[in-house]
């Protein structure tokens, strides 16, 4: 019987009545008293020296507030990037000036060059047209790999190279790596490209800047995934504004996908310019603004090689990866390719030796940084596309070469620094077989033969760290913020309870899923919980949600202090009881003493710490309202086996998905219609990336893919009805919930398995390419099959 | 977009007097003017709504059993309407865009922009038709000129397209991913007296018809009678969504295939 509320009921997601009705709050609807509007002009050249932006003609236009160039912001501090890498020279990784608005150079498509602040949004629009700016074209550096030989054009003068840095991990082992290579029976390579992708959430960003002259406090509305650290970003580092002068508001936000945890140069000039032009200055980002002004996502290209004994067995690996940062080091971009990525790479296996090599570039595109698994579907891809050509040079079934690498036996300290606590891959695998029907396959591709057509299997596993993460480790990794999350909850008199929490909702359903865990705790209806995010005024200092954490991480926080209320109220019980505290007993919403029929109600005792009448005041204060901050011990490791199934038109190329299945393994689970919905949603967008989705730019550094004309998004015709299982649950051993985090699984664990298909499927029409880059579209299938 | 007047004629002929004025500019359901207007790529003056014409609206047959559909008709519309008389056009209708693209464009904006990757042209095209507009009539062979140029002269409008019916027709349509537009599209028409196929999508110069299959498919009409035809690649478009070898691939397969469906 599924439970009906608490811990494990499928609740129905509360906030989606406001969602769905055009009653949410989103940064758009916020409109301010005397509101100006700006206009960023951006460059349309990739690379070249910014001669001079002539504003003159421009600032006579009718409704022009004020108009802003990068001259303005030479006393302002430079966007920060919040990961510091450390090369594997033990040198620190080489980092650009990131201007507020371009100075001296443009160096990406869509940069900013100047900003108009009018009356009306077209007004602006229509002064930057006047705005002459005069720029001599340097060569552009798109391809990365060309940008690191010797001679290539520079982006940035005050550095070296094009490098940000050369990362090895782990460094020591380079050497025995090499060697098991050496020794191997079988060595299997493969050469790839992890495709760029642009998140494109629903809701493009927007920033809404207000300045209040009479107290010197400033405000920031923005779609922002964590505001407590933007607002620490941006007050420390850009504008020089203490965290008590500055509130960073993130109402309703429609979708991050990571795109949103990044401070960008819009957040800091509303800010900045609503001081200078004492009004409220709101920027709205359109869609082809989005396209060059969004941090991108991906962009590695990679050679990996496995070592196998003569028994099949993982002896070695080893990875050479070219990340691409883009113009400038957006947030948390260095970390992506480096401790988000390398630390994956054994995957499920128990290979003992690994070596992972990065170089991370800068080239003349836009910032690249997290998006949806960030650094661990890169991970999983090469391994997983790895995994399944050496089962087919080796000529072995790719299930069973898995099978007989997997890492058993748990906890399991990784040759890449990360111990995975828990995790049954045998589990998840055995469940896959089941719910992928793997039996029937060869009957359903007699079908597909029978229409002409190529039908193809394929599977993959993952591993990912999320729940991201204790701060001490990502400290000595170059972490420049700590990764613990907070929790206030507030009891308010008559019982129900309002839950502060520093964690982000952008469509996850903390507002659901976060009540059900305290209604659990203390035995009361969720619909006495409320959830506030998003605001630093009433919130407490968190560090927002990405990476899988809020749930494991920020509701841990909020079950610490839960627990403190718990106690505090049992000790109001306790009084009122004339019990001792050690004998009350919590239960369904009631205090009661053990062994006796003596009880007071939750309300009662809520009600008796604010109004304190009969109350122990000389042991404990009135109110009932507790913090509580949770820095977790380790990273969570969710994993899962995925399959899928294509149908392919040798004809045209034209690859279909006809079946998807997903076995999970979240650890417990608090709401399973909500994972099932993270698991799609994930899901959609890894098939979007192995199928369709290619942020592409010419040599010249044009953005080509720069309109849903061009870029592709899978739509609801293009995924399946997929299979979701995650009853496979090894729960954390070291959060409070032993809960995983489902936020990324799908994205991180579908491009293989959909890849790995296709090939299936050409190899039964007679055509063993040996790999197919993403987006798997017709004409590459098409191509791939007449080479 | 920058700021304009806007007109809304209730006849053809007000209409044409106010596409008089200096850089006027018709529009009809603005599903490809409105996001030119929005990126400021275009800056008319004056906007001339279409839509308030009631003789521009609407389906009919003539007394040669023509097709006869007012330029100002919507997709949804001719989806609807002429399904039981001309049903490939219908199922062309019917897939264009989505419900709402459907419920605002034309056939006469669609035929007047001849985009090389739209739908109607190749309908057009392909059926022989007759575009009709405020001042002549001009046969489909001689109105389409290439990528985005057809014969309408300067303030000239489409109020009507006349289609022959075929014995028998096909539309076979192979979308490219991201704007679902045809990246290769054919529409085979079959009459007594022969075959037309027109092809859109593919070619640098819009739509064309395919005169070799034509002749193929007029002695044999079967699939297997353009099986060793093809058409030249390096005269295709190449992009993104593919090279010009890939779409002069896929101009036979479609063609083999609305031959297919139609045997
Ligand atoms: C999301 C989306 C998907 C689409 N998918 C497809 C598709 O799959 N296949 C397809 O074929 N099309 C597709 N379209 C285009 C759609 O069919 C448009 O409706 C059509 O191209 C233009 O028709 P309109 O009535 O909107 O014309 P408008 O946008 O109003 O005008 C287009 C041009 O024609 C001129 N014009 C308009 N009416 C006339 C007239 N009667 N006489 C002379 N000139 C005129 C205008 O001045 C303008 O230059 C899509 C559009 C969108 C937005």
């Amino acid at each position: 019987m599924p439970k009906d509320g608490g811990i494990g009921a499928s609740s129905k997601r509360r906030e989606d009545i406001r969602f769905l009705t055009g009653e949410g709050n989103y940064t758009d609807d916020i409109n301010l008293n005397g509101q100006a509007y700006v206009f960023f002009l951006r460059s349309d050249i990739a690379h070249g020296v910014l001669n001079s932006v002539d504003t003159s003609a421009a600032e006579a236009m009718p409704g022009v507030v004020k108009i802003f160039t990068g001259a303005d912001f030479e006393a302002v501090g430079s966007i920060p990037c919040g990961w510091q890498v450390t090369d594997k020279h033990g040198e620190v990784m080489q980092e650009p000036r990131h201007p507020v608005l371009a100075h001296g150079k443009v160096r990406h498509v869509g940069e900013p060059i100047a900003a108009v602040v009018a009356e009306s949004l077209s007004e602006a629009h229509d002064a930057a047209e006047a705005i002459v700016v005069d720029i001599t074209d340097l060569p552009a550096v798109i391809d990365m790999k060309e940008a690191v030989k010797e001679g290539a054009p520079k982006l940035h003068d005050d550095l070296t190279s094009n490098l940000c840095y050369d990362w090895g991990f782990v460094e020591e082992n380079k050497g025995a790596v090499d060697k098991a290579f050496e020794e191997a029976a079988h060595v299997t390579t493969l050469e790839l490209v992890n495709n760029r992708l642009v998140a494109n959430p629903m809701e493009p960003r927007v920033a809404v800047g207000d300045y209040a002259r009479g107290t010197g406090d400033h405000t920031l509305y923005t779609t922002s995934q964590n505001p407590h650290v933007i607002r620490l970003l941006m007050g420390a580092f850009v504008l020089g504004i203490p965290e008590h002068k500055l509130r960073v508001v993130a109402p309703d936000v429609g979708g991050g996908f990571g795109t949103k945890i990044f401070h960008y140069q819009e957040e800091a000039f509303c800010t900045f310019a609503a001081k200078a032009c004492n009004r409220p200055v709101k920027w709205t980002s359109s869609r082809s603004e989005a396209f060059m002004s969004d941090a991108h996502g991906r962009d590695h290209v990679t050679k990996i090689q496995m070592a196998l004994d003569k028994d099949n067995n993982f002896t070695a690996l080893r990875t050479d990866t070219y990340a691409n940062m883009g113009a400038y080091l957006s947030t948390f971009a260095p970390s992506v390719p480096t401790w988000l990525h390398g630390t994956l790479m054994a995957g499920n296996y128990k290979t003992p030796l690994i070596y992972v090599n990065v170089k991370a570039v800068f080239t003349n595109t836009v910032p690249v940084d997290a998006y949806r698994g960030a650094g661990r579907p890169e991970a999983t891809y090469q391994l997983e596309r790895l995994v399944d050509k050496c089962a087919h040079e080796l000529g072995v079934d790719p299930i069973a070469l898995r099978r007989q690498n997997f890492i058993t036996e748990f906890p399991y300290a990784t040759p890449v620094a990360v111990e995975y606590d828990t995790g049954d891959y045998v589990a998840t695998m055995d469940k896959l077989e089941e719910i992928s029907d793997i039996a029937g396959f060869a009957a359903r591709r007699k079908e597909s033969e029978a229409k002409g057509k190529l039908r193809g299997f394929g599977v993959n596993c993952y591993i990912e760290a999320c729940g991201i993460a204790p701060s001490n480790l990502v400290g000595q990794l170059g972490a420049r913020a700590g990764l613990y999350e907070s929790a206030t909850v507030r009891v308010n008199a008559t019982g129900g309870l309002v839950v502060m929490t520093g964690s982000h909702s952008h469509g996850q359903g903390h507002e659901t899923a976060f009540p059900q865990v305290i209604a659990e705790m203390i035995g009361i209806p969720e619909d006495m919980i409320e959830i506030v995010h998003g605001d630093t005024a009433n919130t407490p200092m968190g560090m927002g949600t990405y990476g899988s954490r809020s749930l494991a991480v920020g509701g841990s926080a909020m079950v610490r202090a839960t627990e403190k209320i718990i106690a505090k109220a049992k000790k109001i019980a306790s009084h009122l009881l004339e019990a001792s505290e050690g004998d009350i007993e919590l239960k369904d919403g009631a205090f009661s003493v053990a062994g006796t029929d003596k009880s007071v109600a939750w309300g009662d005792v809520t009600l008796a710490a604010y109004v304190p009448h009969n109350y122990p005041l000389e042991d404990i204060e009135p109110g009932l309202e507790e913090t509580a901050f949770y820095d977790p011990s380790n990273f969570t490791y969710p994993s899962g086996a995925y399959a899928c199934e294509v149908e392919l038109d040798p004809e045209t190329g034209q690859v279909t998905i006809e079946r998807f299945s997903a076995a999970d393994d979240f650890g417990n689970i608090v709401n399973p219609m909500i994972v099932t919905g993270q698991v799609h949603g994930g899901l959609a967008q890894g098939i979007g990336q192995a199928l369709m989705e290619n942020c592409t730019y010419d040599s010249d550094g044009q953005l080509l893919s720069a309109s849903y004309m061009d870029y592709a998004m899978p739509r609801a015709s293009d995924v399946p009805f997929y299979t979701v299982d995650h009853s496979c649950q090894t729960p954390c051993t070291h959060n409070p919930l032993g809960v995983k985090g489902c936020g990324e699984a799908g994205a991180i664990g579908s491009p293989p398995a959909v890849v790995n298909a296709v090939l299936d499927a050409m190899r039964s029409g007679g055509k063993d390419v040996g790999h197919i880059d993403m987006p798997v579209t017709p004409a590459r299938v098409w191509a791939a099959m007449n080479s | 977009m920058y700021d304009f007047d806007v007109e809304k004629p209730t006849s053809i002929a007000d209409a044409v007097k106010a596409l008089g004025r200096e850089e006027a500019q018709p529009l009809s359901g603005g599903q490809t003017l409105i996001p030119t207007l929005k990126a400021r790529l275009a800056m008319p003056s004056v906007l001339v709504s279409l839509k308030g014409i009631a003789e521009m609206r609407g389906v009919c047959l003539d007394d040669d059993g023509r097709v006869c559909i007012g330029g100002g008709t919507v997709h949804a519309t001719v989806a609807k309407e002429v399904a039981t008389h001309y049903p490939a056009l219908a199922g062309l209708a019917a897939r264009i865009g989505d419900p709402a693209v459907r419920n605002r464009g034309t056939i006469g904006g669609s035929v007047a922009n001849n985009d090389p990757s739209a739908c109607y042209p190749s309908a057009v095209l392909a059926s022989g038709a007759t575009v009709v507009t405020n001042a002549r009539e001009i046969a489909a062979d001689d109105f389409f000129q290439g990528m985005f140029a057809t014969a309408l002269d300067e303030g000239e409008i489409v109020t009507e397209v006349k289609f022959p019916v075929p014995e028998k027709a096909h539309y076979e349509k192979f979308i490219q991913p991201a704007s679902r537009f045809p990246l290769v599209a054919v529409f085979v028409a079959k009459f007594a007296d022969g075959v037309r196929v027109a092809v859109t999508g593919a070619s640098e110069d819009g739509v064309f018809r395919w005169t070799e299959a034509e002749t193929a498919l007029s002695a044999n009409f079967s699939a297997e009678a353009v099986s060793g035809l093809s058409v030249d690649g390096s005269s295709m478009i190449s992009d993104l969504h593919g090279s010009g070898d890939y779409r002069a691939h896929l101009v036979g397969v479609m063609t083999k295939r609305a031959v297919a469906a139609l045997a």
